[in-house]
């Protein structure tokens, strides 16, 4: 069949035939082309996409940040950046590189990969995650946007209490710190709804839970840990922007309100997020590392648990924040133990690939070379963690280089060098394009060698006696040398990961074609065409085990469900243990509501930053486009 | 386990190392790790550095953390030295060669439970032994001083009470304690939270609004050392910094007592210039109509070794800069910066030069 449809616009350039049936559900799970189309789809691959591209911009510009706190603290008394200035940029640095980076893009690699690899053709609620994008476009998009015009918060990332209260933190920065949290809360629990249905309920006939990839594994985890860690920061960001905006005194000690509550509130949040993005990125590594020795994982059952027990325990470790605060030693060595606890978590998974790689044929190709890449890397911070945990130790390096040098090691190591294997591994099969190799290659090496050189020497800095967050130094105190290497090394840092946005780009137009499967890797992700199909998959497929793909290779012997409508949204429900065929969920089609409401959610958010007004406007504006979101169409369309 | 064949062209042809390469790479080795050792051994005895204690707990802490980077470097060596051999294998081999079910079992068990569970034992014991040792008031004598510290935007305030708390003497930015005994620092703040830290004594302990916290300090020798507000507290945690000088009980007791005094000028164009470009509003002299509480206690100005919390030499220079463009040196400074006339500045910076 030469005249391709239109509606296969992405496959556009191939040339091989397309059966009229393929071509017919092709059209009905189609995202409508053209500049007005754009905000109304809803397909998961759309979506997640958005989310990953939104994401790294954003690491773009916080790592831009990054990189100009280096230059002020090249030389001790630098006037670079101002003291103002410096106090809001890291502040936005830190927000950035946690809310508006880390979490969604984790939250996207999971929205677009889960549906794949459970072999569903959507998310069981597409406008949900369409509406959960646009608030965290547009929230995050004004967070940036109030630094360029000098209104940006400077009360760091963790905006302790009474610095950010209505008597210290005057001007609007803090108000805007707060509401762009409320964007993402709002943005992370639609993500996490809708993986954990989707995960639970539309996972491809035989994928029981016993055969889910782990990376599945991982993104579920990671959505019962925001449901459960969100609504503390929720709590916390409310209770702030009363104290600012109507006068309550939640944080104010002298009528009775206490400081440390908005510690507490903070980091009971604050600590599981830092695992919210470190548990899919381990789930990259599993996945990559299983694709490059082309093996199974050794001690799947493990692996499942240590990633549960992180989720589980991650919550009961948030007073390590706190050593300092003078809460009764006792009580804090509780966490210390608690804290120590996840390194058993750790080693297993580290252990279980250890055992996976011995004496197996490993491909060394960029992928492989990020994970390890973050195996020297995290560990070395999982290392540091370990030290941290102990509070006689924490109480001389908490708030000084060393505790930065640690959690870069770990956030840095552990999930952005997993994130950049994942986009190594998977940009063939999101674009149908692969990354260059010699380039991916370079730019593994250069920014391994740049982060331990910006990174390592800010132990040392810590120990001796250099505070965190701190603009400028004063000569003499034997700080200068480390801290022109920690420069040097951050440009080098940033000029590897340089190298990889432009081989992005460079692919994208240059790359060699991508066939389905180019890795020859095990989970259902690579059993449809590079990119994707609109609906996923032609047919729904049948699972017998964890690796369906080199199961087919040997029995040569493929299941699919047969009997799928294709002229309507069909995707298959099955139970939630062992995946039986329960019933066809169908889902919605394109729509523009999901932004309508984002938009009328924005104003309002921002709008309590002035008026209180806006809170009763936010709701029935919020209320009337949700009317027309969830307004029953006639039935030809919704079919 | 499931092995599938792979395409040749990923195969990893083994590389030799020809005699050069390896002389190459020995030279190398030996230039970065003369490079590292040297880099460790800069900067570790410094004035405000964990490594040099210079007090019981200091030393405690610094022991430990000596004992964590050593087991920290013993275990990243065995786990990366792990992943090497577990690469290498197959690599020289040429072939997939699995390791057995009961040997990685015994792989994981050990390094993924038995080593990290020792590991916890020993961090939570060590952690509870230690800091019960090093936060509590063991070995206190009746005379040891008792000092509050007050966090202020951006400096400290040290006031030294007596047996029943009443403040003997008010000085800021400069804390002075006798060698041997266990000091009781009392952590107050009434506007954001700080952090008191000097790492050679004592590790950090926040001060918080409505809050009550205790430190003890017991300098072993004498000595003067760096402190450094630690807790991210607004435009100038960065230079809200303060000395701490260990002295033998007898020179302390001379010190205390000097600060106990009232100011030694009380009259004359110096304290003019002073209240009539509006410095006692803020700043306390005593023994003079200068009673301001904001700003810090200048009755001994002249005796202490730094200004602007020890970010500036005390020298007549340095006053008289900080005193007419405060905000080049500290920018968001709370004090005002004043422009007296040239006469009216010398005879301050003469007053304030006399206060000692």
């Amino acid at each position: 069949m030469n005249d391709i449809d239109p509606a296969l616009d992405l496959r556009a350039r191939r040339t091989d035939p397309i059966h009229e049936e393929l071509a017919e559900i092709e059209r009905t799970w189609l995202s409508p082309p053209g500049f007005f189309g754009w905000f109304t789809h809803v397909n998961h691959t759309s979506i997640g996409l958005r989310f990953l591209v939104t994401s790294f911009a954003f690491f773009l510009i916080a790592g831009l940040l990054g990189l100009a706190m280096r230059l002020q603290l090249v030389t001790p008394l630098n006037d670079f950046l101002g003291p103002e200035t410096y106090n809001q940029v890291m502040t936005v640095h830190g927000t950035a590189m946690m809310f508006l980076f880390a979490i969604p893009a984790v939250e996207g690699v999971a929205i677009y990969f889960v549906p794949l690899m459970i072999g569903a053709r959507d998310l069981a609620f597409p406008r949900l995650s369409a509406f959960g994008y646009y608030i965290y476009l547009i929230g995050g998009t004004v967070f940036f946007a109030s630094l360029f015009v000098g209104m940006a918060p400077a009360a760091g990332w963790f905006n302790y209490v009474p610095l950010s209260g209505p008597e210290y933190a005057e001007g609007r920065g803090v108000d805007i710190w707060v509401t762009m949290i409320t964007f993402i809360e709002v943005s992370a629990l639609t993500a996490a709804v809708e993986l954990i249905v989707s995960i639970f309920k539309l996972r491809a006939p035989g994928m029981s839970l016993n055969r889910m990839p782990i990376f599945v594994w991982a993104a579920l985890v990671m959505a019962f840990m925001i449901m459960f860690a969100m609504p503390s920061v929720i709590v916390a960001s409310a209770m702030l922007t009363m104290d600012r905006l109507v006068d309550t005194q939640f944080f104010n000690p002298d009528l009775g309100g206490s400081p440390l509550l908005w510690q507490h509130l903070f980091w009971f949040f604050g600590h599981p997020e830092v695992y919210i993005i470190l548990v899919p990125a381990l789930g990259i590594v599993t996945t990559i590392v299983v694709t490059f020795t082309q093996r199974s994982v050794f001690g799947y059952t493990a692996l499942v648990l240590a990633i549960v027990g992180v989720g589980m325990v991650s919550f009961g470790l948030w007073v390590h924040h706190m050593y300092a605060t003078g809460l009764p030693l006792l009580g804090r060595s509780f966490f210390q133990a608690a804290s120590s606890m996840i390194a058993i978590a750790s080693g297993v998974q580290i252990y279980c690939w250890i055992a996976t790689m011995w004496g197996a044929r490993i491909r060394f190709d960029t992928p492989m070379l990020f994970v390890l890449g973050f195996f020297a890397i995290f560990v070395t911070g999982g290392l540091t963690g370990v030290m941290v945990a102990s509070v006689p130790f924490d109480r001389q390096v908490h708030d000084t280089y060393f505790v930065v040098a640690h959690f870069h090691y770990v956030l840095v190591g552990g999930a952005v060098f997993p994130l950049l294997a994942g986009l190594y591994y998977w940009f063939p099969k999101v674009t149908g394009r692969m990354l260059h190799e010699r380039l991916g290659k370079w730019s593994c090496g250069i920014a391994f060698v740049g982060f331990n050189l910006t990174f390592f020497p800010m132990h040392q800095l810590g120990l001796e006696g250099m505070p965190r967050r701190i603009y400028t130094y004063l000569p003499g105190l034997g700080w200068d040398f480390l801290n022109q290497l920690a420069t040097v090394g951050a440009f080098v840092l940033a000029a590897g990961f340089a190298l990889t946005f432009w081989n992005v780009f460079r692919s994208l137009r240059a790359g060699d074609a991508a066939p389905a499967n180019p890795w020859h890797a095990p989970t259902l992700e690579w059993a449809t065409t590079s990119p994707p199909l609109n609906c996923n998959f032609a047919e729904q497929i049948v699972v017998r085990s964890d690796q369906p793909i080199w199961d087919w290779e040997r029995t040569g012997r493929r299941a699919v469900v047969g009997g799928m409508r294709i002229d309507r949204r069909e995707t298959i429900v099955t139970t939630l243990l062992d995946a039986r065929p329960q019933s066809v969920q169908i889902l919605p089609t394109p729509t523009p509501w999901p932004f309508y409401s984002a938009v009328v959610l924005s104003v309002c958010f921002f709008g309590l930053i002035f008026s209180p007004w806006f809170y009763v406007a936010g709701i029935f504006g919020a209320f009337a486009t949700f009317v027309f979101w969830f307004l029953p169409r006639r039935r030809s369309e919704v079919i | 386990m499931i092995v599938v064949g792979r395409p040749d062209h990923h195969d990893n042809p083994r590389r030799r190392q020809s005699p050069a390469r390896r002389r190459l790479a020995r030279r190398w080795f030996r230039a970065v790790s003369a490079m590292a050792a040297a880099l460790l051994l800069t900067g570790c005895d410094g004035p405000q550095s964990v490594l040099a204690p210079s007090s019981e707990d200091a030393r405690l802490m610094a022991l430990l953390s000596w004992w964590f980077f050593g087991a920290g470097a013993l275990i990243l060596a065995v786990t990366l030295g792990l992943l090497v051999i577990a690469l290498s294998l197959a690599w020289r081999g040429g072939q997939s060669r699995p390791i057995s079910f009961r040997a990685s079992m015994v792989l994981v068990v050990s390094g993924g439970v038995v080593a990290p569970a020792l590991a916890i034992v020993a961090v939570t014991y060590t952690g509870v032994m230690i800091g019960d040792e090093t936060e509590g008031a063991d070995g206190r004598s009746a005379t040891a001083p008792t000092v509050e510290v007050d966090g202020r935007m951006w400096w400290w305030e040290f006031r030294y009470l007596d047996k029943n708390g009443a403040v003997i003497a008010v000085t800021a930015n400069e804390l002075h304690l006798p060698v041997g005994e266990r000091a009781r620092l009392r952590l107050t703040s009434d506007n954001v939270i700080h952090s008191f830290w000097v790492p050679n004594l004592q590790g950090k302990t926040d001060l918080i609004p409505g809050k009550d916290n205790v430190l003890y300090a017991q300098p072993a020798v004498s000595g003067v050392w760096r402190g450094q507000c630690a807790e991210f507290c607004g435009m100038q945690h960065a230079l809200m910094g303060f000395v701490v000088v260990a002295q033998p009980r007898p020179a302390y007791e001379t010190w205390l007592a000097d600060q106990a005094a009232d100011a030694a000028v009380t009259s004359g164009p110096g304290l003019d210039a002073f209240l009539n470009n509006g410095c006692g509003v803020c700043h306390a002299i005593r023994g003079t109509a200068a009673d301001g509480q904001a700003g810090p206690d200048l009755t001994h100005l002249a005796s202490r070794a730094t200004l602007a919390a020890a970010t500036l030499p005390n020298t007549r220079g340095n006053l008289g800069g900080w005193i007419t463009s405060t905000h080049e040196v500290k920018p968001g400074a709370l004090m005002p910066a004043i422009a007296p006339e040239p006469e009216e500045l010398q005879h301050l910076l003469d007053f304030l030069g006399a206060l000692k």
